[in-house]
């Protein structure tokens, strides 16, 4: 129960509204520190609605999203900082971000939210090599000097960016794709440009790394490396992930906590055997099983 | 013979300067999906500023020795130039961002009749010309040909090829260029992982101003007279330039502006006797017939719907 005593991200009350189409409606859940917290739920149930609303993709039409990178997501500092203007609150190491009051970009930068997608977005025509470089951006900037100093070689610069480069191929070797690092993204297998999306985002130094259905399309012997990729970043990286995914059995193997939606409302919120063992899950998964419908259908059969 | 490679070195010259200009066409235009057409009339204000800082170096200061002045005037113009540019797209371009796709473009269209009228207004309609530069000649012995070649020209192939070359360093090889060649992939994307896609965009402008201010120093240089309507036409050709290389390709944008170049200073060659001559109708014809028969251009990648 992570998710309650020391959460990373408190979600309240999220509402998207999409004119007249409510795809996220009230939502309330946690992200435990640590933890991999899988949101599932059938097709349209809004999942990737509210991944776009914790990256900043989205603006919200309601609800808070705070987010602790580090220290307590403390209940009276969540209230302090809602009520002030601000975006985010420091308290000596530990910051505090309400993510729905920031940019995309600024989500990425300061909160260290990383993500992939559920159709593959990596810079195509740009190496493998490149598309993790991309994501030190904000680190090389700063140490270059935006670029100036990076001209005149500055030896700081010099040593952050072999750094960079040597960040980029741990993850490489990590991914297996070391011997394809200056092809072009868009030419790796199906398989392997899935496994650069989570590099290129581990890349960018997340405190919660959101991944869109990262199992889709793999075969099982890529689900299993996944698995133990997923693992890995939690156990060696303390990274938390909240992932949406359909393949069953990896949620199963994997979580901690599952997040179940359905027409954009929570109807169930626990650990894998709680949610599997849930009524109202097999329900919105299977269909229910209701006599009066059943006669009523079969009424119409025999008219 | 002799004559086709004075007019092949005349060619160069001139495409030069157009794919100086073109590369700030096609990089907006890749980043942001937009025509920036002010981008001629800022390529005419660039001349002015060069001329403004020449005249107040030799004239006012005195300053004599030509070659330190010419690269004060480079300098000080991209500066300038640049300025303006950042300026043009902070108020008549970022506060569009997401507005309906022709809002920008006719932001633009008002930006380049401000910017020639602004020009008109503050420095007067009529032509400004200076006292040539560089303009001696420097004779080769070709065999049995004798060709004549300026110094100025010299100079501005010279420049050209540098900067280029610096600009390419800066594009492909720094964290500065690999940001901007993500944006011009997936701007949304690039968010998402940290890049801040507005100050990107904002760079994309200022370093399009100042090629295409190293463009309006040169030009200068070659032609030695200003005037205010000079963003039109060879904003138009370098439009063509970059549109015949392949919107959005950076070697597309220097080889269309060199192409051009070389049509339009052979054309020349054609003896019309009596009637105009006609380079800007070859100019404009090929404009036409790119876009007709090949309009993702010599380099050009072919169009891909962004999502």
């Amino acid at each position: 129960m992570r998710w309650k005593s020391d959460p990373l991200l408190v979600v309240e009350h999220l509402t998207m509204r999409f004119g007249g189409l409510v795809a996220v409606n009230n939502l309330t859940f946690e992200v435990g520190r640590g933890d991999i917290t899988a949101l599932i739920g059938p097709n349209g149930a809004g999942k990737t609605t509210v991944f776009n609303c914790v990256t900043g993709f989205y603006k919200p039409t309601e609800g808070r999203l705070a987010l602790a990178r580090t220290g307590v997501a403390d209940r009276s500092r969540i209230e302090a900082l809602t009520r002030s203007s601000a975006r985010s609150a420091k308290q000596g190491e530990d910051e505090l971000f309400l993510l729905e009051r920031m940019p995309g970009h600024l989500i990425a930068h300061h909160a260290k939210v990383a993500r992939t997608f559920q159709n593959i977005r990596l810079f195509q025509g740009m190496t493998v090599l490149e598309n993790l470089m991309v994501a030190h951006h904000n680190l090389l900037m700063r140490a270059s000097g935006l670029t100036v100093l990076g001209l005149l070689g500055a030896p700081h610069f010099r040593a952050t960016e072999a750094w960079a480069v040597e960040r980029a191929k741990y993850w490489l070797d990590k991914i297996n794709l070391m011997d394809r690092a200056d092809d072009p993204a868009g030419e790796l297998p199906y398989g392997a440009q899935r496994r650069l999306e989570i590099a290129r985002a581990m890349c960018a130094d997340p405190t919660l790394l959101c991944l869109d259905e990262p199992a889709a399309g793999l075969n099982p012997r890529e689900s299993l490396e996944l698995n133990t990729l997923l693992n890995s970043i939690r156990d060696d990286h303390g990274v938390s992930i909240l992932l949406i995914e359909h393949d069953m059995s990896v949620v199963m193997q994997i979580s901690d906590h599952v997040v179940v939606l359905d027409y954009g409302t929570k109807i169930s919120d626990g650990t894998p055997v709680e949610v599997r063992n849930d009524p109202k899950v097999i329900a919105a998964y299977l269909g229910v099983a209701d006599e009066e419908e059943l006669a009523h259908v079969e009424a119409e059969i025999h008219a | 013979m002799d004559n086709f490679i004075q007019q092949l070195i005349n060619g160069l010259t001139l495409g030069s300067i157009y794919g100086l200009i073109a590369i700030g066409y096609t990089m907006v235009f890749g980043i942001i999906g937009m025509i920036n057409f002010a981008h001629g009339d800022l390529f005419m204000l660039s001349e002015f500023i060069a001329l403004i800082v020449l005249l107040l170096l030799t004239k006012t200061l005195g300053f004599g020795y030509l070659p330190v002045a010419l690269f004060i005037v480079l300098i000080a113009g991209m500066s300038l130039t640049s300025v303006w540019n950042w300026t043009i797209e902070r108020l008549a371009y970022r506060p569009l961002r997401g507005s309906f796709r022709l809002a920008p473009l006719i932001s633009a269209i008002g930006m380049s009749t401000f910017l020639s009228n602004f020009a008109q207004v503050v420095q007067g309609p009529r032509n400004k010309p200076i006292a040539p530069m560089f303009a001696e000649h420097l004779y080769i012995k070709f065999g049995t040909h004798n060709i004549a070649i300026q110094y100025r020209q010299i100079v501005i192939v010279v420049v050209t090829v540098v900067l280029l070359g610096v600009f390419w360093w800066l594009v492909q090889r720094t964290n500065l260029g690999r940001a901007q060649r993500a944006c011009e992939q997936d701007r949304k994307m690039a968010a998402l992982i940290g890049v801040d896609v507005d100050r990107t965009i904002s760079i994309t402008f200022i370093i399009g101003a100042a090629l295409a201010a190293v463009a309006g120093s040169m030009y200068v240089l070659q032609y030695g007279v200003v005037n205010f309507s000079d963003g039109f036409l060879p904003g138009v050709k370098a439009f063509t330039a970059a549109v015949l290389g392949g919107i959005g390709s950076l070697p597309g944008a220097v080889l269309g502006g060199l192409l051009i170049g070389l049509i339009e200073t052979f054309w020349q060659m054609i003896p019309t006797e009596g009637v105009p001559e006609y380079k800007d109708v070859a100019a404009f014809s090929i404009l036409a017939i790119v876009l007709i028969f090949m309009p993702s251009g010599i380099l050009g990648r072919p169009e891909i719907e962004k999502v």
